[in-house]
């Protein structure tokens, strides 16, 4: 079974997951294996910080100094982003 | 994207048919009957202008197919082309022949991922349905060489009956191979494979069963493996959504340039096919009857023109009505509300009940494609 992710993972996105913007719909667009995730200006700054230095908690710090946001509701939805991408394993750790 | 028509939406996936040339002979192929001739294949300064030109209609994907792409001699250019339009290209391989030389300078060129086909995990069945011996080594070697040069790799496993009691195999076949994501992807009968019907529909007990090992095993396996699944039409209670609906998601270029919205469409008579060697593809996309004659749900007859899964489905699959029903306009027989539907699941039963050994109608690149008289063999493929 999986372990959960936790706030020390260090995650980063291997070969083949690959970010960038979609110019033709005006949005950022993660590209996997036979998949395209549409991410909004939030999933694309959390993806952004993912570069196999920061911690989750790094990732979670940093963006809640930039929206001014309480910690615990980024915490949740950074989680709940990553986790579910590493569940398609489109994210490593 | 295009004022004239607001609605219009953006290609998202472009399968690119390099060649039709392959080692392979598998029994269950969906290329047309009729195969392209290496001599009317696209020229790589053609395939760079399509690709260049998909990319800016809004195409993300681009799946280089076949055949076995890896035949043309320009797969490497044709790969770095699209790093350089910034297309994810996803190279669909049999994994046998050159494929293995060129690995290295295909990941150099920025090759993003790998889909490699096995016909069966058993390596005798394997070589039977694929017709080609000595194919699982080298299948074996490939994925090997993938996976140490950091691609990702899906594995992908077409079932029917002659492979369906190795689902849990193809499995575990993944899991040591280190691949992400495995296609399990049950036989869709089109061209070659409607041929085969006969020697490849499985039974309903066995399709039931392999669907649960797959469930089974994706919860075991979350997070290691990746494993979409597809399920057998002839068993379905509603239709898929046939290429995401027609000319909404896809665009398919066969070798010799005619565009086309799903794969088998050319079995559809009457269709008019625009060709990349005249027009551009935002054109064809836009304008050409072939995308217009059942894009929307305009040209939908009842039962699906009053369906509230109309938009979700998009009324099936075209092709497959045409070949069930003789009318690429009825509701995909698939459907369980399709006057059609009773007469496939008996039929689908009929032949899965065929006890004998499967035997197989092989496909063969070379039959017709070399000239009568002696000279350089146009077909073939080394």
């Amino acid at each position: 079974m999986r372990e959960l992710l936790r706030l020390d993972d260090v995650l980063r996105l291997p070969r083949g997951s690959r970010l960038r913007f979609d110019d033709v719909r005006g949005t950022h667009v993660l590209l996997a294996p036979e998949r395209t995730f549409d991410l909004d200006a939030v999933a694309a700054d959390v993806l952004g910080f993912v570069d196999g230095i920061r911690s989750v908690d790094d990732i979670v710090t940093a963006l809640a100094e930039k929206y001014v946001e309480d910690r615990g509701v980024i915490e949740r939805d950074v989680i709940d982003l990553l986790d579910e991408l590493l569940r398609k394993r489109v994210l490593d750790r | 994207m295009n004022a004239s028509a607001p609605e219009l939406p953006a290609p998202i996936g472009l399968l690119a048919e390099l060649t039709h040339r392959c080692q392979l002979r598998c029994p269950y192929c969906s290329n047309p009957l009729e195969l392209d001739k290496r001599s009317g294949e696209l020229d790589t300064a053609t395939w760079r202008r399509v690709l260049s030109e998909a990319a800016a209609l809004g195409v993300l994907h681009v799946h280089l197919s076949g055949g076995e792409p890896t035949i043309r001699t320009d797969i490497v250019e044709i790969i770095a082309h699209c790093a350089r339009t910034g297309l994810y290209s996803n190279l669909i391989t049999s994994g046998v022949g050159g494929a293995l030389e060129k690995l290295n300078a295909l990941a150099d060129a920025g090759l993003d991922h790998v889909q490699l086909s096995f016909q069966a995990v058993d390596k005798a069945n394997a070589e039977r349905i694929g017709g080609f011996v000595n194919a699982q080594a080298q299948k074996m070697a490939f994925a090997g060489r993938v996976t140490a040069l950091g691609l990702p790799l899906t594995l992908n496993a077409v079932i029917h009956r002659g492979n369906i009691d190795e689902v849990d195999r193809f499995i575990d076949l993944a899991v040591a191979l280190g691949a992400r994501r495995l296609e399990v992807a049950h036989t869709q009968y089109y061209g070659w494979a409607s041929m085969n019907r006969a020697a490849l529909m499985p039974t309903k007990a066995d399709v039931d069963r392999s669907i649960q090992i797959v469930e089974t095993a994706r919860k075991a396996l979350e997070g290691r493996l990746l494993i979409d699944l597809v399920v057998p039409d002839y068993y379905a209670t509603y239709p898929k959504a046939c290429v995401g609906g027609w000319g909404r998601r896809l665009i398919n270029v066969t070798p010799s340039g005619r565009v086309l919205p799903c794969h088998a469409a050319e079995t559809i008579q009457g269709l008019e096919f625009w060709s990349v060697r005249d027009r551009t593809l935002a054109d064809i996309w836009t304008s050409s009857p072939a995308f217009m004659a059942y894009r929307g749900t305009d040209w939908m007859l009842e039962p699906c023109r009053s369906c509230d899964r109309k938009e979700r489905d998009w009324g099936g699959c075209r092709c497959q009505a045409l070949a069930l029903t003789g009318d690429a306009s009825a509701t995909d027989p698939v459907c369980v509300y399709s006057p059609y539907h009773a007469r496939i699941k008996t039929l689908a039963a009929a032949e899965a009940s065929v006890n004998a050994k499967s035997t197989y109608v092989y496909r063969s690149f070379s039959l017709g494609d070399r000239p009568a008289s002696a000279g350089s063999p146009a077909g073939d493929v080394s």
